[in-house]
């Protein structure tokens, strides 16, 4: 079932993206920059944690016990939210979350909101949404800002401005906030921010946010921050509104101390974010008085159904995996036309869409398997990656045209060769003579017929004069 | 919406019930590190260090000396006026300076002040974090946000060692008053402009932490 989701921005298939992308040397410069930085402060703090792979484990088996009980666990949450004084609604899609949000705002007699940085109110385009309402959005988080400013789309879930650098950004914010002296130091830009908004801060009177966490037992939720435009977001104004993918709730309180090891380290490589807001409902005479959690589905009860794909869902948005994958280095974010770029965007759009409608994604890796490695709550993305394809893969063959495509007849002949030593030898001799045309200095960097598909992206190792097998039996024959 | 709410509680049991159900919670079993290995005095020295990594200034004085040094750091920036929580201690109190106590103070106020002076909940040395939970000294959160300036006067009894302390400790604030917290590691930052860490966007620019010595 396609859920009622926008996530695909621009929907052209990754590699074309990607092709595009690397055309662009400004955005390769500021990309290897950018994520050689975080990766060395990453790599960093968690080497100076020697328990880091049993808090990785502890964090795999809290998620894993959150999907068992996901309904028990949502109901608790519900219910400790409510004691506390908050409203809890439910929305199945984007749709229902946005009408429910616009409904709340509207209520209040506002038309201007601010906003914590949050991924799941750009899955659900809610800023979109509300200018259409008449509602207008402003997003407090720096680089949101700059995205912002700039009119464009975010290009990492940590850092959506990671593409720009400070002369772009200064020449941004000399327009948008008519300051022509403005340096490119990054002090004076963020200071130039912080007067920018203040005014807001302190005036409007409805923000929206994300969730990082809710703790199921409390009720309590957890936003983690860096600038403080999240605590004054979650503090200041009178009514605040949390949308919340279902899957970011934990069991227990003590879980919090858990992932707030994870996440700090795996985010910003740092060994705690500078800010974490956390609130139970609503406390008199500090904060909103008036609080709201939506709690959001849209696809994600899909993802829970398939056996192997439920990890996804695990995943914090630390974009450790992001950081750390070469594909992503090269490409950037853009390529993968999704609010979730990146290995765990590979996997989670996919998922959240349906396969037919991100068929491209699943091979937006090479399965080097890095992004595995670093993920704080162990998602095995490369498992998930093959289980995609395979499904890609699948539904093609569903289809006429793909009953007949040469690719899908090519690898059934593959498999029946590759399943038999006599054939695939055989097999093998008559690649050795054919290739020839094709090899150069030992590579087939542009093969023939429907290989050519395969050669536009890589180069095929040519078949070697000798192989190992026949190698091995010389061998054995001059030993003997 | 209880429409929805039914539909989505029953997607998801149709989605799990295919023997995902045995999952246990894990937290008694986990292997990860509860407690540290150090000793008092090496818990304050890592506490004191890693806020400072976080460029904030740290000092270190008894607790009679509090308010001279309170009002040292003051004159270094200088700082007049200042607000703080109506129940911070007296003894701590710098004097010579304006001192404006939180009795529903409009925002514009608390924004105007020159600095907010409180204290905490808990330290937490390993990350060189402070928690606030609204507690005695502490106030209510837009007190802590507003100003430019925020010292924090941080009892050495009252540092941890380790995360999972700190929530093992803050487990009884949320079941008995539902406390909104914060996590405060250095001042206000971001990493948004070329993933270097800056100080200063909308939070305190400017953060200094007093460790008062156990008597």
């Amino acid at each position: 079932m396609k859920p009622d989701s926008v996530i695909i921005e621009l929907s052209p298939r990754f590699e074309v993206g990607a092709k595009k992308a690397l055309q662009n040397t400004q955005l390769r410069r500021n990309m290897g920059k950018a994520t050689q930085t975080i990766r060395a402060k990453r790599s960093a703090v968690v080497d100076e944690k020697s328990d880091w792979q049993a808090l990785r484990e502890a964090g795999w088996q809290i998620k894993a016990d959150v999907m068992a009980q996901l309904d028990t666990y949502l109901v608790q949450l519900e219910a400790a939210v409510t004691a506390a004084g908050g409203v809890v609604h439910w929305a199945r899609d984007a749709r229902e979350a946005n009408h429910i949000v616009t409904e709340l705002i509207r209520q209040t007699g506002t038309n201007e909101i601010i906003k914590v940085k949050s991924l799941t109110t750009d899955e659900i385009r809610l800023n979109e949404h509300l200018e259409e309402a008449g509602i207008q959005a402003i997003e407090t988080d720096l680089a949101e800002l700059i995205i912002q400013l700039a009119n464009e789309k975010s290009s990492h879930i940590l850092v959506p401005a990671i593409h720009k650098n400070r002369s772009e950004i200064r020449a941004l914010f000399q327009k948008a906030m008519n300051l022509p002296d403005l340096t490119d130091e990054p002090k004076a830009l963020a200071a130039a921010a912080r007067q920018y908004l203040r005014e807001k801060f302190m005036s409007v009177k409805v923000a929206t946010s994300g969730a990082n966490f809710a703790i199921a037992e409390t009720g309590s939720v957890c936003v983690v921050e860096s600038e403080g435009n999240g605590r004054m977001c979650l503090t200041m104004p009178d009514v605040l509104i949390t949308v919340m993918g279902i899957e970011k709730i934990l069991p227990k309180w003590q879980d919090l101390g858990v992932f707030m090891q994870l996440l700090p380290r795996s985010s910003t490589g740092e060994r705690m974010n500078p800010y974490t807001s956390i609130w139970t409902g609503v406390t008199p005479g500090d904060g909103p008085q008036q609080f709201h959690l939506v709690l959001l589905d849209n696809g994600r009860t899909s993802v829970l159904a398939d056996a192997v794909g439920r990890q996804t869902l695990h995943c914090i948005r630390c974009s450790a995996c992001i950081n750390i994958c070469p594909v992503y280095e090269r490409t950037g974010g853009h390529a993968y036309g999704s609010v979730y770029p990146g290995p765990i965007g590979a996997i989670l759009t996919p998922q959240l869409v349906g396969t037919a409608h991100a068929s491209s994604l699943p091979y937006a890796s090479s399965l080097c398997g890095a992004c595995y490695d670093v993920c704080p709550v162990k998602i095995n993305i490369p498992e998930v990656l093959v289980h995609l394809r395979g499904q890609v893969v699948a539904e093609k063959q569903k289809t006429l045209a793909g009953a007949l495509d040469v690719e899908a007849w090519g690898m059934q002949g593959l498999a029946t060769v590759f399943a038999n030593r006599r054939a695939y030898e055989a097999a093998q001799s008559a690649g050795r003579l054919a290739q020839w045309p094709f090899v150069n200095d030992g590579y087939i960097d542009q093969g023939p017929g429907p290989l050519a598909a395969w050669t536009a992206m890589r180069d095929l190792g040519a078949i070697p004069q000798q192989s190992f097998r026949s190698w091995w039996r010389e061998r054995q024959k001059h030993e003997q | 919406m209880s429409s929805s709410r039914d539909a989505m509680l029953h997607r998801i049991r149709h989605a799990v019930a295919n023997g995902v159900r045995q999952s246990q919670h894990p937290t008694e079993s986990a292997a990860y590190e509860v407690h540290d290995q150090l000793d008092a005095p090496q818990r304050i020295a890592q506490f004191a260090h890693r806020v400072e990594e976080y460029k904030a200034w740290v000092g270190e004085c008894d607790t009679s000396a509090v308010a001279r040094m309170i009002a040292q750091r003051l004159a270094v920036h200088g700082h007049r006026t200042l607000v703080l929580p109506h129940d911070f201690v007296q003894m701590w109190r710098p004097e010579g300076y304006e001192l404006i106590e939180d009795d529903h103070l409009p925002a514009a106020h608390i924004a105007a002040s020159d600095g907010v002076i409180s204290t905490c909940a808990l330290g937490i040395a390993q990350t060189g974090t402070i928690v606030l939970d609204g507690g005695v000294g502490q106030g209510r959160r837009m007190l802590t946000l507003l100003p430019d300036y925020h010292c924090c006067v941080v009892p050495a009894s009252l540092v941890v060692g380790t995360v999972p302390e700190a929530f093992a400790r803050l487990e009884s604030v949320i079941g008995d008053r539902r406390a909104p917290m914060t996590f405060i590691s250095g001042p206000s930052a971001t990493s948004d402009i070329e993933l270097n860490r800056v100080e200063g966007v909308h939070g305190p620019r400017t953060l200094e932490v007093i460790i008062v010595r156990d008597a």
